[in-house]
């Protein structure tokens, strides 16, 4: 499965469009990651608990999106975009959007 | 009283200690920034004409930044009387340096020539009290090239 977030693929044809897939996530952090988190707040820095999470639901919704392509029998994801929504206190949604299409 | 030695000692702590990771960060940015200079990244939607039979993959890189205490009280005087917010101004240009980079790092890893739409996006993650920027994550992606070694 070739991901690409642009509209064409190099050295590739694309033969048919199977429209829109999509992946999405919504993850919440943990009590003891909260708690580091809140310190860091008082001496700044990055947040490798958090950076981990997010990275981690995004591998997560793009799979979810693979799926999703696999099957509908495509073989490339093109045009994927990345969009994150807090949706309440202390939870995400990542969402990964894009075009499925069969290649060559 | 102890209030106050508390809010002191918090900024005290948060203008230390965020100053020097800062710092910190900084120096490691821009020494890395130079060991990367020689993969091109485009905000452009489409490879440049002629660079020959490639791969192509979507790679990405992401970091979360919180800001220390003193950072949030200066923004919050801030608020009061306006204009340029520096304290903030450097945390997300620290974030999105930081981001790019590990973009750039992971495409080398898989040896690209270039990154092609590279997308930036941002997201502050956590609101502290009084809805006030606890953390800003910075999230950037691009397609990498890949060149095919005949």
């Amino acid at each position: 499965m070739i991901i690409s977030n642009i509209e064409i693929l190099p050295g590739k044809r694309i033969s048919k469009h199977l429209g829109l897939v999509q992946g999405s996530t919504v993850r919440t952090k943990h009590v003891g990651r909260d708690l580091m988190a809140g310190l860091k707040n008082i001496f700044g820095g990055e947040l490798l608990g958090y950076t981990e999470l997010l990275q981690d639901a995004r591998k997560e919704a793009t799979e979810r999106m693979v799926r999703q392509a696999e099957a509908i029998g495509a073989n490339a994801v093109i045009n994927v975009r990345f969009s994150t929504s807090s949706i309440a206190a202390g939870a995400a949604e990542l969402f990964v959007y894009g075009t499925a299409v069969i290649i060559e | 009283m102890y209030d106050l030695i508390i809010f002191f000692t918090l900024l005290g702590l948060g203008y230390t200690f965020g100053r020097m990771a800062e710092a910190k960060h900084f120096k490691a940015i821009i020494e890395r920034e130079k060991q990367n200079q020689q993969l091109l990244t485009f905000s452009e939607r489409f490879p440049p004409a002629g660079i020959g039979p490639v791969n192509s993959e979507l790679v990405g890189g992401n970091v979360v930044i919180s800001v220390d205490y003193f950072k949030r009280v200066a923004a919050g005087l801030r608020g009061i009387v306006g204009g340029r917010v520096r304290a903030y101004e450097s945390l997300l240009e620290r974030a999105r340096r930081e981001a790019i980079l590990r973009m750039k790092e992971e495409a080398k890893a898989k040896g690209a020539s270039m990154v092609v739409n590279v997308k930036l996006e941002t997201a502050s993650i956590t609101k502290g009290q009084k809805q006030q920027v606890g953390s800003v994550e910075v999230y950037a992606y691009g397609t990498a090239l890949i060149p095919i070694t005949v």
